[in-house]
């Protein structure tokens, strides 16, 4: 199963910093994705280099991982195509559960 | 006291219009509000500025507020921006103009004092620890992020328009509230309320539907017609989330938790120039079809000091793109970055940062993926140098690819720009005195 059958979420960003939002449909679920998606696991997508922090919101099934030095150079000097990683919450919801 | 409507009419310098004349037409509000500036918006401005002393505000004001006035003065409407960008008070005097021709009744202020620059040289830049004076002449603008006090001032002294710059997103909002309902900015918890529906609303469809669909999974009704949102705030703080009746989009549980955590940090710690927000505790309730209660937030008194953007110059960016199609794409098209490569060789010395991606297949997200190979791709070089002419070079390499590149290699596009950095320092607020203007009153 992917994270993505069973969460959503966006990503914003500030300076070099990205913030990705895991949020469950379902509050059932929520249990096994705040015990399986952890900083550690998100901080081996991106590889060396960025520091993860998470932080939870249980009533709301949510956390917010916030990725020191995701976008390399930061968003206004950046030469990566989508410069404001827009898109990288979609690689934490490609986790396998 | 009756709730108060506030709208948001863009979330970005680039947003669409429609719905903000839709909003300014049906909405009943008692403000609209357009936040048009992003981290690096008001560094272009301010270079605009320095060619024309008369430019330097959002080159999209004159039609946005053409579009608008009308409508927001015969419904009671005032209008809160940051559209003034590097040059609130000539952008407050164009639209004193328009409302001049328009034959409106309305007042038009400007909030300045956000402008630092003759001030920032000695703070220290966060991301490398050394002065800002440190940039030389490649320093091009320091901005101050205010908080709500100035526009209060302009709404309370009877401005319909409120026209600043650099303000931190959320305080256009806090500001309409503080005005409408006498609190105070000292009153910590009804700021950090206040500053969780101005997070909320601040990047007008994003609470609505926008940047949410994700077909099958995440589904939006009509998102061709997103209405943009409106926020039904009562005297105490608590606020209704939606939007107007047969718009497209959606307000739900899910769309406001998203918008919530975007661009946030810790959440029990939102540092704003008016309050320390504390999101902690937000709650929401769907109580109607596109209708969402919002409940709790706090928040703790301010640091003191206000976060800066500082731009400077940062050479240039050149940038080249082709596509390759059918059997063998992605090996020519690796090809094709690895010969582009070895032929920047000679400026090797003049880049600083350079990246070749496979769009299709690696160009996003980190790591590498298990996707099959897809029939076609986009290969794109770019690089960030220390002058235009390597830049340049990075473009016309990829070029080059037509006719010297692997087999059929075609749709080159190629661009050229200006890098302008923004990196952050910060200023005691004392240090930095608001300025309210209204236009055709002595200040």
């Amino acid at each position: 199963m992917k994270l993505h059958d069973i969460a959503h979420g966006r990503t914003g960003d500030k300076g070099t910093t990205s913030n990705i939002s895991i949020i469950a449909y379902h509050p059932e679920d929520w249990p096994k994705i705040e015990a399986n998606v952890t900083a550690d696991r998100v901080a081996a997508i991106f590889g060396p280099g960025v520091k993860v922090t998470r932080y939870t919101l249980p009533h709301l099934c949510a956390m917010n991982f916030v990725v020191e030095n995701a976008l390399k150079g930061g968003v206004t000097r950046s030469v990566a195509i989508d410069a404001h990683g827009k898109g990288l919450v979609y690689a934490v919801l490609e986790l396998s559960l | 006291m009756k709730p108060i409507r506030i709208g948001t009419g863009a979330g970005f310098s680039g947003d669409r219009i429609g719905p903000a004349v839709d909003l300014a037409r049906d909405g009943a509000l008692d403000f609209l509000v357009f936040e048009c500036l992003a981290e690096r918006t008001i560094a272009l401005a301010q270079i605009d500025r320095l060619r024309n002393p008369a430019a330097g505000y959002d080159r999209h004001l004159e039609r946005r507020m053409r579009a608008v006035l009308p409508d927001c003065h015969r419904n009671g409407t005032r209008i809160i921006t940051n559209m003034g960008a590097a040059n609130p008070e000539e952008a407050a005097r164009k639209t004193a103009e328009i409302v001049a021709e328009l034959g409106l009744p309305l007042k038009v202020a400007s909030v300045s004092g956000d402008d630092v620059l003759d001030r920032i040289g000695a703070c220290a830049l966060d991301e490398t620890g050394q002065p800002a004076a440190a940039l030389g002449d490649r320093l091009v603008s320091a901005n101050a992020y205010l908080g709500a006090g100035g526009i209060v001032q302009a709404l309370n002294r009877g401005a319909d328009i409120v026209i600043c710059g650099r303000v931190a997103d959320p305080s256009l909002f806090v500001a309409a509230m503080v005005h409408a309902f006498g609190w105070s900015l000292d009153d910590h918890h009804m700021i950090g309320k206040a500053t969780v529906v101005g997070h909320l609303m601040e990047c007008g469809p994003q609470v609505t539907g926008g940047y949410f669909a994700d077909p099958g999974v995440k589904d939006v009704p009509d998102l061709a017609t997103v209405g943009y949102p409106i926020a039904e705030v009562a005297q105490d703080g608590s606020c209704v989330i939606t939007k107007l009746p047969g718009s497209g989009g959606l307000v739900s549980r899910a769309t406001c938790i998203e918008q919530l955590l975007y661009e946030l940090h810790d959440p029990a710690q939102y540092f704003q120039p008016d309050v320390i927000a504390d999101f902690s505790s937000v709650d929401f309730q769907e109580i109607g079809p596109n209708r969402v209660a919002v409940t709790g937030g706090s928040g703790t008194p301010a640091t003191g000091y206000y976060k800066v953007s500082v731009g400077a110059r940062d050479g240039w960016i050149g940038q080249g793109e082709i596509s390759y199609a059918g059997p063998g794409a992605v090996a020519r098209a690796r090809l094709a970055g690895q010969i582009t490569t070895e032929r920047l060789r000679p400026f090797s010395n003049r880049i600083e940062d350079m990246r070749t991606d496979i769009i299709g297949l690696d160009a996003i997200l980190p790591g590498s993926g298990t996707a099959p190979d897809p029939r076609d791709v986009r290969l794109r070089v770019a690089a960030r140098c220390t002058d235009s002419e390597a830049a340049q070079a990075v473009a016309d390499e990829v070029e080059g690819l037509y006719l010297s590149g692997p087999a059929g290699g075609g749709g080159v596009t190629t661009q050229l720009r200006e890098v302008i950095g923004i990196r952050s320092a910060y200023l005691a607020a004392a240090d930095v005195p608001i300025s309210v203007q209204i236009v055709g009153e002595p200040a």
